[in-house]
């Protein structure tokens, strides 16, 4: 039926010259320069409540996804998806070296979370970071370059996987959670400056019982540090499960005297929504919040792991056929007239073929030159000498 | 008031000043009346300012001078800071600029790193740098690397200062000197001051430096009174970071060092001058980027050296100085091979004459000039 419909409406298309020339009725013309009219621009969901610790009212459980919104998170969600997948291609085929931790099936987190806040808020975010890095404004051509280690990287080769920055986006962090710390500081900033700004600060299942985490939450609570504290729980870090790693799994209870929730990490619109409630709780000065996103990992911790010796093939192919984030996404905009299979597809096309560009450069830009070694040791310093292998290998340092 | 007092108490050096100068109000209208005529009457006077006072001056200029500059750390607010190097901030700035930590190193620290990444200038203080041990991933990792990480997008402009290395009877766990293992690391600046000139200057450079720095101070210095010259009593007075000085000219022989122990190399110097010896002393100021082109052109001039610092010796900052005069053109100038005056090999003891053979004393050096000269 959609199908004779849509016939319908490319011929008229394909004929506004004619239309005009033949003096046809301006109704005619109107529906000609209405693409896909028969879209609604906008769906009521249902999502679901979130647990909530020290709250209480929770985000709602209904929230609106506009056509162009629900377009965008797909788009945004695939191009990670397909980005960390050409990285795990480009791994194998050793083009990128040393640590590689993708992010593909937690999409939905950190497109949802940028959806909620605005580009002047701040995130910081441990290694598993490529989805972070682009949504936060980073070109896949250049994430895919950094990883490669190419002078167009986004940190000029000299990062890596685990070391990627933009405007208000600190990383991309090795140490499992010195970025909590780190992100607390960056809320202090915010208070400091006045500018309503707040910070997001991600860390893992695994960093979750760092004890600097504890420290760091003390210190948010009593100054009141505009710090929404997120645990991204795959269920793992690395090879052990939660249920061997934590006393206490409620991850989004271990705030103590922080209130938390705890939120659907596959469903974009949940994450947005908790993001939402989160960020106006902060921006209330009424101090941190803990949010918990149950997410999983299709890849194993990174790809030196294939995932599968802690955890069966059953359980991540369960996950992938019923809480795949972006068919999740897909199903609700077709089944709510928001778009059609065929319009997501060519989405789908348009997103591999600029994977493949960004591909194509990550692997033919050229290494870093050899004087780029030993820049950027400092911030805004005059050059000075740097001393190589042995004492008569001399580089020079520019900032 | 203070500078008076200070100098009433001093009778050699009150008696090379001219005048006591006028202060408060009085000072103002002097002024004013030699700005107005165009000419300065007195000449004006160095004063006699210990390393806390000197370090409290400079806390408080610094924080005048810039907003984004604030302090955190345990005690430095209301406890006017556990050495009181804080004194009177807390009053003066308040809350936001002044900041008491909870007991939690790794915590405040990585807080304050980040706030550094954000725009701030945070100075972060240690009780002692032995408690920087809990927090040393986030000086290191966090601060120190990633501005190169970024590819200089990101700058950290932290200073972590507090007392470093031995004090008196505090054992072990509360001794150790951290020059050595800060100093290994690129991306840090490390600074070692011994006189209040040395700590005024070389904390407000610190804190203006858009990069992190260690600022190594010593508890035992604190409450010592060194001359502060006109020039150093400047809000804009700065040591260049990465530069050594001659505190004391010689020909015979080069002692370098850092921190406390420059005063025990001048103090052998002197009494090595009445055998007609004559040590050249050189305060190296800051530990990274070394300065090691004074250490070389001092060897030129005397044939000897010794370094003595008050860390341990292996992989100390004396090994590094001797290893890189051997590598450079000094080595061809040296009469004698380099010799390293350090802390004795063992954890710091607590019973008191443990303690004194645990650190180097002013014979310890004459002795070791006396070894590398053959006298």
């Amino acid at each position: 039926m959609r199908k004779m419909l849509l016939a319908v409406l490319s011929r008229v298309l394909q004929s506004p010259a004619a239309a005009a020339a033949g003096g046809k009725t301006a109704s005619r013309v109107m529906v000609a320069s209405r693409n896909y009219a028969d879209f609604a621009n906008e769906a009521t969901f249902e999502i679901k409540k979130c647990d909530l610790h020290r709250l209480e009212e929770g985000p709602s459980t209904t929230t609106v996804m506009t056509r162009e919104e629900g377009l965008q998170y797909y788009k945004t969600m695939q191009t990670i998806r397909r980005m960390e997948l050409k990285s795990d291609q480009l791994y194998k085929q050793k083009i990128i070296r040393g640590f590689c931790h993708l992010y593909d099936g937690q999409e939905a987190c950190c497109v949802g979370l940028e959806a909620a806040i605005k580009p002047t808020d701040h995130v910081i975010t441990a290694y598993r970071a490529h989805g972070f890095t682009y949504t936060r404004g980073v070109p896949v051509r250049e994430i895919l370059a950094e990883l490669t280690g190419r002078k167009g990287g986004c940190a000029k080769g000299k990062g890596g996987s685990m070391h990627m920055y933009t405007k208000n986006f600190y990383g991309g962090n090795g140490i499992v959670g010195a970025q909590v710390p780190l992100g607390a500081g960056v809320a202090l900033a915010c208070k400091y400056f006045g500018k309503n700004e707040i910070c997001l600060t991600l860390y893992g299942d695994g960093a979750a019982n760092q004890g600097q985490i504890f420290e760091t939450y003390n210190m948010a609570a009593l100054w009141k540090l505009p710090c929404i504290f997120i645990c991204e729980n795959n269920r793992y870090g690395m090879g052990t499960s939660v249920e061997r790693a934590a006393a206490s799994t409620e991850y989004y209870r271990r705030g103590d005297f922080i209130p938390g929730l705890r939120v659907d990490g596959m469903d974009v619109l949940c994450v947005r929504e908790a993001g939402k409630f989160a960020a106006e709780y902060c921006r209330s000065g009424k101090g941190p919040i803990v949010m918990e996103l149950q997410t999983y990992r299709y890849h194993g911790h990174s790809m030196s792991d294939p995932g599968i010796s802690y955890r069966t093939r059953e359980e991540i192919q369960e996950v992938r056929s019923k809480s795949d984030p972006i068919t999740l996404l897909k199903d609700r905009m077709v089944n709510n007239n928001l778009a059609s299979i065929e319009e997501l597809k060519d989405i789908d096309v348009a997103v591999r073929k600029e994977i493949e560009e960004a591909a194509q450069f990550a692997t033919t830009d050229p290494e870093p030159p050899l004087e780029e070694l030993c820049n950027h040791i400092y911030f805004n310093e005059p050059p000075f000498e740097v001393r190589g292998a042995n004492q008569w290998t001399r580089y020079k340092s520019a900032s | 008031m203070a500078a008076a007092t200070a100098l009433r108490q001093l009778a050699p050096l009150g008696a090379r000043l001219t005048r006591i100068p006028p202060h408060g109000r009085a000072a103002g209208r002097l002024l004013q009346q030699q700005q107005r005529r165009g000419l300065r009457l007195s000449a004006p006077a160095a004063i006699q300012v210990t390393v806390r006072d000197a370090l409290n001056q400079a806390l408080d200029e610094e924080l005048e001078r810039d907003e984004r500059v604030f302090l955190l750390g345990e005690e430095v607010a209301q406890y006017d800071g556990a050495y009181k190097i804080s004194r009177g901030l807390w009053k003066k700035y308040g809350d936001k600029r002044v900041i008491d930590t909870p007991i939690s190193e790794m915590g405040f620290a990585g807080i304050a790193v980040g706030a550094a990444m954000a725009g701030l200038r945070p100075v972060c203080e240690f009780m002692t740098f032995n408690f920087s041990m809990q927090a040393i991933d986030q000086v290191i990792n966090s601060a120190a690397k990633t501005c190169y990480m970024s590819a200089g997008l990101i700058g950290v402009p932290i200073v972590f200062r507090g007392p470093n290395g031995a004090a008196a009877g505090v054992a072990a766990q509360h001794s150790q000197c951290f020059a050595a293992w800060y100093g290994h690391c690129p991306g840090l600046k490390v600074v070692s001051p011994w006189s209040s000139e040395d700590a005024k200057g070389l904390l407000k450079a610190a804190i203006r430096d858009d990069n992190p720095v260690v600022m190594l101070e010593n508890e035992l210095l604190y409450g010592v009174p060194f001359e502060l010259s006109e020039q150093a009593q400047s809000k804009d007075f700065v040591i260049p970071i990465g530069k050594a000085k001659i505190e004391r000219e010689g020909t015979h022989i080069t002692l370098v060092s850092h921190s406390r122990l420059v005063g025990h190399c001048l103090e052998a110097a002197s009494v090595l001058a009445k055998e007609g010896v004559e040590c050249e002393v050189i305060n190296m100021r800051t530990i990274r980027p070394m300065d090691i082109e004074a250490v070389e052109a001092s060897i030129v001039k005397t044939n000897h050296l010794i370094t003595v610092e008050g860390g341990w010796p292996q992989f100390g900052v004396g090994a590094e100085i001797c290893a890189r005069i051997m590598e450079g053109p000094a080595f061809n100038y040296l009469d004698a091979p380099a010799v390293r005056v350090t802390g004795t090999d063992v954890p710091m003891p607590y019973a008191k004459i443990l303690e004194d053979s645990s650190t180097p004393q002013v014979k310890d050096i004459i002795f070791a000039v006396k070894k590398v000269l053959n006298i």
